[in-house]
């Protein structure tokens, strides 16, 4: 008798969301609509999203000894020979150099692998997105997730270096936790609009690979941005660099710098605009995406 | 109650990536009247055309037509995959589709994780996915197969398992596509017996077939799809006659004829 009344209720909760609706493109209500309800349900089924990203890691180390751990490991590796290299090519202080590149790195590999991996949430899922209706952002936050386990097993790297040189760590360090919040929320929008459009022009792809190889040499990523104080023209580099203001926000409060509230606000604004070409980009393709993956 | 309204649904896929122009003009000489060109004049294939219909509790449709006639895409259409290009569907009631045996499921993973996968995409708690899973091993009968990889499984297992798992919570409506023609014969029989409970229940079953005598034993509506739209829609057997080639008909008659008969 319980285990009746319990299905009852079930079958219930099912049937308050039964009723269904789709229509022909009828505009930018419909679309934003759509897209809302889309975000929405997609996040009232954050469990899949984490399954599915979780199982992505899982699958990719099935078998190997080491496991997910390999991530820290190639990680720390890369790291140790970065470090000690270019402190000697840049004449810097291991000792200050080796904090710097290693949180650098870190996030910065985070940050490159939200957005290559975004580009390709909707191409990958193409045998789920044409074999049921799902809410198209489950495939945005199955890539969130699975990069930010990889990133939590390269936290273990940022600490380790951090006990090993005996690091001084305050509480201004906690900034980086918002900041990581930001990255996040911009992380999602950014792979609904550029999954979108990968997924309809398939060179995007590669074109955003190749860029965003440059970025990683013209942002201060391995080098110190006080380098090109002195050059005005270099100078430009970082002050139209948005890439520069994402990584500070995080990076400064870890290393124990000020953050400057100017930063901040630029990081803000880089945010705003993403989130307003993702909401108008996704609200566009939504319709079309099962038909371009 | 359950219903299913489809109303003037066209659905034109665009040619993107149609690199190969020799066999684009191949299949543009051959059946012209399908291709065409939408309001920015880009190449399109029209794969449905003004497909309008209602179903109500009860109603088993089956959809027939020719390779290509746009019965999957109308299933597709109809789960609210692809928004149509033209006219709408409305739907009141649950609905499972199931078009590829594989869809939704992540070969790699076991059986077992599929199904709480599937769990987590109907929304369910923790003590019905334990129930959702409990009832997918039983009607499977997949044993100790559940604790591999779906990549391990033959094709009927695949079908055993997506079809245990649309139909655990029976869904008010049900989409299938042929493939479920894969089982053995005794899944079929068991198939077959959830799906008739299901009607019995006063729900909806869409089937897509090649084969006339499924069609004709499950359903009792057919709709004839040709070149995208519907041709002719009716009873079973009249839909058939039209359909079949009249030897083909013949045996039809006689191969359903004789279980009435014993």
């Amino acid at each position: 008798m319980a285990e009746l009344s319990q299905s009852d209720a079930v079958l219930r909760t099912f049937r308050t969301q039964s009723h269904f609706t789709l229509s022909a493109d009828r505009g930018w209500i419909q679309r934003f609509q759509l897209a809302l309800t889309d975000v929405r349900d997609g996040i009232r089924l954050w469990r899949l999203s984490w399954t599915l990203g979780l199982s992505d890691i899982k699958l990719r180390y099935r078998g190997s000894a080491l496991g997910p751990f390999w991530l820290t490991l190639s990680t720390a590796i890369m790291i140790a020979s970065m470090g000690i290299l270019y402190s000697y090519l840049f004449h810097v202080k291991t000792h200050d150099y080796l904090p710097y590149i290693t949180v650098s790195i870190v996030f910065w590999n985070y940050l490159n692998t939200l957005i290559t991996d975004g580009c390709n949430c909707f191409i990958q899922a193409d045998s789920l997105i044409r074999g049921t209706r799902m809410p198209f952002t489950v495939h945005a936050l199955r890539s969130v997730v699975r990069n930010t386990i990889v990133l939590a097993h390269n936290l273990i790297v940022i600490v380790g270096v951090f006990l090993i040189m005996r690091l001084p760590v305050s509480w201004e360090a906690l900034w980086a936790v918002p900041a990581l919040m930001l990255w996040l929320v911009d992380a999602y929008a950014l792979s609904l609009f550029l999954g979108a459009f990968c997924a309809r022009f398939r060179d995007v792809p590669q074109i955003v690979m190749a860029l965003l190889q440059v970025v990683f040499f013209i942002t201060p990523i391995m080098w110190y941005a006080k380098v090109l104080e002195s050059h005005p023209k270099a100078d430009l580099l970082i002050r139209f660099n948005p890439f520069y203001y994402m990584l500070d926000i995080v990076r400064a409060p870890l290393l124990g710098r000020p953050m400057p509230v100017d930063v901040v606000l630029k990081a803000l604004i880089v945010s705003i605009v993403i989130f307003a070409i993702a909401a108008f980009g996704f609200a566009r393709t939504r319709g079309r995406i099962a038909y371009w993956v | 109650m359950t219903h299913l309204t489809a109303f003037n649904i066209s659905v034109d896929f665009p040619l993107y990536h149609s690199e190969n122009r020799s066999l684009k003009k191949t299949i543009l000489s051959k059946s012209a009247s399908r291709f065409g060109r939408d309001r920015n004049s880009r190449p399109v294939v029209q794969a449905l055309r003004d497909i309008s219909f209602t179903l109500r509790s009860g109603d088993r449709l089956g959809l027939i037509g020719a390779n290509g006639s746009g019965k999957t895409t109308l299933l597709r259409a109809l789960s609210g995959i692809y928004q149509p290009t033209n006219g709408s569907l409305s739907m009141e009631g649950r609905l499972t589709s199931l078009l590829d045996p594989g869809q939704g499921m992540n070969m790699d993973l076991t059986g077992r994780e599929n199904i709480r996968l599937r769990g987590y995409f109907l929304g369910l708690p923790r003590p019905e996915i334990d129930r959702l899973e409990a009832d997918v091993e039983d009607f499977s009968e997949l044993a100790q197969f559940l604790d591999l990889p779906v990549r391990n499984y033959s094709s009927g297992m695949v079908v055993r398992l997506a079809f245990a798992m649309a139909t655990a919570f029976p869904p008010e409506m049900l989409l299938m596509d042929e493939w479920i023609l894969a089982g053995d014969a005794s899944f079929m029989e068991k198939a077959k017996a959830r799906i008739e409970s299901m009607v019995r229940h006063a729900d909806v079953l869409i089937l897509a077939s090649h084969s006339a005598a499924i069609l004709a034993e499950w359903c009792n509506r057919l709709i004839w799809l040709d070149q995208g739209r519907i041709r002719q829609d009716g009873a079973p057997m009249v839909v058939l006659e039209d359909y079949l080639p009249p030897y083909q008909f013949e045996e039809l008659v006689k191969g359903l004829d004789i279980p009435k008969l014993a």
